[in-house]
């Protein structure tokens, strides 16, 4: 049998964490959090996530890097906003999830078959590439890399768009893809 | 007047009958929109959640592309590019390192952008007096029965309310009103669809939609009003699948703001695209 151990200790914690997130733009006011719990009350989707937000904050300041970077909340939270709008300490709640989605995604520790960051995967390559997102082969995409077997339950309603002509099944592309490419290049330099 | 026009991605695909009944209805007010040339998609939120400035860069080609055209307001419908096309004007001015890099990005592929662009949605154009007053006098077909549900779901007043109240707006419930509709009053206004989630996680994105969809009917609306392409796709299309999964026998249409002022305003069922709809129409257009 494997024994987990259940607690951190201080020096295990990585308090390097919340200082880099607060040199971030968007993440600067975070260590002013009050833990009133406007934004976790208000959220939506709250009831779904391992962390709720205001848990999240206090476990950024006490330094617990991997937790919060694998945990379901920062994929779960659909950007709405609620919370910042809500929080009294003019905290941008919604933009520290993704800052934090981006460091997971550099750190390689997001959730891989996860669908919400694999649908984020293959948006960003599609748009990358063409400039454009056909909605059509992105769902394609999503489906076969996450649960292939769903297809089946969305023919009725693909059908239904095909019948009223919201269906594009011609990929959409820019013209001038190249500009668009020498832009995103300059920004990897 | 004429004005600088962002669609986005969706509306040329699942949400067309959007794109047509806003560029037919706004006809009518004398508002031409005109596309700006070889736009690039926004990026959304999913980008975002990837590379933020490589995000921010695919909006400043877009701000770039609409500021040569001498036109300082850029229209777009979808609340999505709404607020991401602003998030980046916003953040390429806040912060300068971010703002040089993109600029510097910009530049090396010979564009630029001087931050003179101001990122619309159509309600805002359409949510003062003088406006009302105008649409007022367009209807021709006053919205006798019809009860509406005023959805503005969460991006086009958060994080930046320019326009309206980011808890309890009012400008759809304005043109509704204007229209001789009777507004369903809810406090749901901005609580949020979900977004991708239904096509992610479906089960939560599936109850998000069902709260809305459920109190749009005990409130005895007959129809749902949206302002977003994503919002639009949610509350629609995934009813039967809802009522699959808690038994509900929801059958509420669901239409753009623009179509329903098209119908008002007497406009051809073919210019609002109103055949696009999966749920049928039939009851609601009789009550009128
Ligand atoms: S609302 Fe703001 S201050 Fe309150 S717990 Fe959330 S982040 Fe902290
Ligand atoms: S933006 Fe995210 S964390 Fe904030 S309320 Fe919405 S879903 Fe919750």
């Amino acid at each position: 049998m494997e024994i987990n151990k259940r607690i951190k200790y201080e020096k295990e914690l990585d308090d390097s964490f919340w200082r880099w997130i607060v040199s971030t733009p968007g993440g600067e006011n975070v260590e002013q959090c009050i833990q009133c719990g406007m934004c976790s009350g208000s959220c939506p989707l709250s009831i779904y996530m391992d962390y709720t937000p205001r848990r999240l904050i206090a476990m950024i300041k006490a330094g617990f890097k991997d937790e919060v970077l694998k945990s379901f909340t920062i994929w779960l939270c659909s950007s709405c906003y609620t919370c910042t709008i809500q929080c009294p300490m003019n905290i941008k709640v919604t933009d520290l999830m993704y800052i934090l989605k981006q460091k997971a995604i550099e750190n390689k520790k997001y959730p891989k078959r996860f669908p919400i960051s694999v649908l984020s995967k293959e948006f960003f390559n599609m748009v990358s590439k063409k400039g454009r997102n056909t909605e059509i082969n992105l769902v394609f995409k999503l489906l076969l890399k996450t649960n292939p077997l769903k297809f089946f339950g969305m023919a009725s309603l693909g059908l239904k768009l095909i019948k009223t002509g919201r269906m594009n099944f011609k990929s959409d592309a820019i013209k001038n893809i190249k500009q668009l490419k020498t832009i995103l290049n300059s920004i990897e330099e | 007047m004429e004005y600088n026009y962002y669609p986005g991605c969706s509306v040329k695909g699942t949400g067309k009958h959007y794109e047509e009944s806003l560029i037919n209805t706004l006809k009518e007010l004398n508002i031409e929109l005109n596309e700006i040339e070889d736009w690039n998609c926004c990026g959304a939120t999913t980008y975002m959640s990837i590379n933020e400035l490589k995000a921010f860069a695919l909006a400043a080609r877009n701000l770039s592309l609409a500021e040569k055209n001498n036109k300082s307001d850029l229209i777009t419908p979808c609340s999505a590019c709404y607020l991401v096309l602003k998030k980046a004007d916003d953040y390429i001015k806040k912060y300068d390192q971010i703002g040089k890099k993109i600029l510097d990005a910009l530049k090396s592929a010979g564009m630029e952008y001087n931050g003179k662009v101001k990122v619309k949605h159509p309600l805002e154009l359409l949510t003062n007096d003088s406006m009302i007053e105008d649409i007022k006098k367009r209807v021709k077909k006053p919205l006798n029965g019809w009860k509406v549900f005023c959805y503005y779901g969460c991006q086009i007043v958060r994080p930046y309310p320019d326009f309206d109240d980011p808890r309890y707006p009012m400008s759809l419930d304005n043109i509704m009103n204007a229209l001789g509709a009777e507004v369903v009053d809810h406090p749901f206004k901005t609580r949020c669809c979900g977004g991708s989630l239904t096509g992610t996680i479906e089960d939560v994105g599936l109850r998000l939609n069902y709260i809305l969809l459920y109190e749009a009917q005990v409130r005895g609306a007959n129809c749902v009003t949206t302002v977003c392409p994503l919002c639009q796709f949610n509350l629609e299309c995934y009813q039967s699948k809802i009522n699959k999964q808690y038994k509900s026998s929801f059958s509420i249409p669901v239409l753009y703001f623009s179509q329903i002022m098209g119908i008002a305003f007497g406009l051809p069922r073919e210019k609002l695209g109103l055949n696009r709809s999966i749920i049928s129409l039939k009851t609601l257009l009789e009550v009128a």
